[in-house]
């Protein structure tokens, strides 16, 4: 899933201006799993711009505000309530709110920051263990992504900062080298890393991304 | 002699290090240069050291070479692409800088410039690939060079990383890459040394283990505690918590190892950080 984080109160009034009028639309997917962006968010948010003063015309959240066609049939069903807004406040990850904005020529604004790509790992926690690099290596690394769980995204090895399986940056992270190194060995499949990996191909990475059925 | 000749002559090498400034004020490092001069082969130039944002490395390996040291010229990942990383070691070529310590760099999290963008396109053994590459007259993509570089290729090495093993194995792949000398992170336990040496020596490359300078009890104490894979043992802690003068102390504790490991390794590389001027006492009372 997405993972999101709210943003303050204050910025989103901030960026809000003197627009007085708002239509506030969550997802009920990934931002409703971590309670940054489902119904009840959106409520609980429509409620606090109200206690500062705005009024809110409508709000709704729907499934995967980043599929076109669900933002379509919300935004026809409730052109009204959007129509009488000024701007329209998105409580989804980056890619729902351009999704909104794509739809709607009203001014759209996020109320969430995008943080990753994780796992849920525990009711409230989550880890990000793939950053989407298009050059899948996991055969390789015994299932633990490099590019993603060491802080360097490095290739070959353990950094020198790496302090009893920690990572250098803190925070208790566990050093991705050490952890692949243990798995491998443990299977037997240390010959995996002994090659020297060649330099990862960014343009792989190349943003924007875009694909259609059919490409390969 | 050359750094390089003088690595292949089998002789115990003896390197330093400098920082260089910051701000463009180099007359500090340059003294200290000067004082380490007629004394080691070479003089290690640090990159960001700590992710610290300092005068780069390459002008600071210039204005030594000029002074007639041989530089080596340390080049992290940290804070530069693979056209960069290319672009600095053709211009060191063009400047008569010969050698190259690769490095990966410490995380920008740590230094002063924390919300700076890491760069890490390449890894410390990825950069030797490319130093083996210029060497050999091409670019990493292949493309022919107008004048091929002639660099002496070193890396560092952890011996008392923990857990070593992982550690041992990019060791490996560095020699694969090209490394033809290592510097060593500060060693302090000799027994434990002796075991990565007896490893290490069916490798065909020098081995130059690092010193760094003991200055007191409490600063062996916060290396303990800080610095991943060193480990300062009780008993030259308690011999500078003794000492009347730690500083001289750590001299002798410094000029002691070297005459060890004499019996151990290539050589050693000296980290006096700020106190360079205590190089050449170390080296006299080792005996060098
Ligand atoms: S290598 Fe890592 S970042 Fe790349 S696709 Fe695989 S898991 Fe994701
Ligand atoms: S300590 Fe490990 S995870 Fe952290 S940057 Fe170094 S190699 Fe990567």
């Amino acid at each position: 899933m997405i993972v999101t984080k709210q943003k303050s109160l204050e910025e989103i009034l901030n960026f809000l201006g003197d627009d007085e009028a708002i239509f506030l639309i969550g997802c009920r997917l990934c931002a409703a799993m971590y309670d940054t962006g489902g119904l009840p968010q959106v409520k609980e948010m429509g409620e606090k711009l109200k206690a500062r003063g705005k009024t809110v015309s409508g709000f709704s959240a729907i499934a995967a505000l980043c599929h076109g066609k669900n933002v379509e049939k919300e935004f026809s069903e409730r052109a009204r309530e959007v129509d009488a807004a000024q701007s329209i406040l998105v409580l989804a990850c980056g890619e729902g709110v351009q999704m909104v904005n794509k739809i709607s020529a009203k001014p759209v604004y996020p109320a969430l920051d995008t943080l990753f790509l994780g796992s849920v790992i525990e009711d409230r926690r989550f880890e990000e263990h793939c950053s989407l690099c298009g050059e899948c290596i996991l055969n390789l690394t015994g299932g633990i992504c490099p590019v993603t769980r060491c802080a360097k995204g490095i290739l070959n090895g353990p950094c020198g900062g790496v302090n009893e399986g920690k990572c250098e940056v803190g925070n208790g992270r566990e050093c991705a080298w050490v952890l692949i190194h243990d798995r491998l060995k443990s299977q037997g499949k240390l010959d995996n890393i002994r090659d020297i990996f060649d330099p990862k191909d960014f343009s792989r990475a190349l943003h924007p991304h875009s694909i259609e059925e059919g490409d390969k | 002699m050359k750094f390089r000749d003088i690595l292949n002559s089998g002789e115990f090498v003896i390197t330093a290090e400098v920082g260089p400034p910051k701000g463009t004020d180099v007359h500090e490092m340059l003294h200290a240069a000067d004082l380490l001069k007629e004394r080691v082969s070479a003089v290690n130039v640090t990159d960001n050291q700590s992710s610290v944002m300092r005068l780069s490395s390459l002008a600071a390996c210039y204005l030594l070479k000029e002074r007639d040291i041989d530089p080596i010229f340390q080049l992290t990942c940290r804070d530069r692409n693979r056209l960069a990383l290319q672009s600095d070691l053709l211009g060191a070529a063009a400047l008569g800088i010969e050698n190259v310590l690769a490095l990966t760099g410490d995380h920008p999290v740590v230094g002063d410039h924390p919300s700076s963008k890491a760069v890490f396109d390449l890894d410390s053994v990825q950069l030797l690939q490319i130093i083996h590459s210029l060497n050999e007259g091409r670019d990493m993509s292949g493309n022919e060079l107008d004048g091929p570089t002639n660099f002496c290729p070193g890396a560092t090495v952890t011996p008392g990383a923990i857990p070593l093993e992982p550690q041992l194995l990019k060791f490996e792949k560095k020699v694969k890459a090209g490394a033809i000398f290592f510097q060593t992170q500060a060693v302090y336990e000799l027994e434990k040394f002796r075991e990565f040496m007896d490893y290490a020596r069916q490798f065909r490359v020098k081995i130059l283990a690092g010193i760094l300078l003991l200055k007191s009890a409490g600063m062996a104490r916060y290396l303990n505690k800080k610095v991943p894979g060193i480990f300062v043992p009780k008993n030259l802690i308690d011999e500078l918590e003794k000492a009347s003068d730690p500083s001289q102390k750590g001299i002798e504790i410094a000029a002691r190892q070297i005459q060890e490991l004499q019996e151990i390794c290539d050589g050693a590389h000296i980290m006096a950080i700020g106190a360079e001027e205590k190089v050449p006492k170390i080296l006299d009372t080792a005996g060098l």
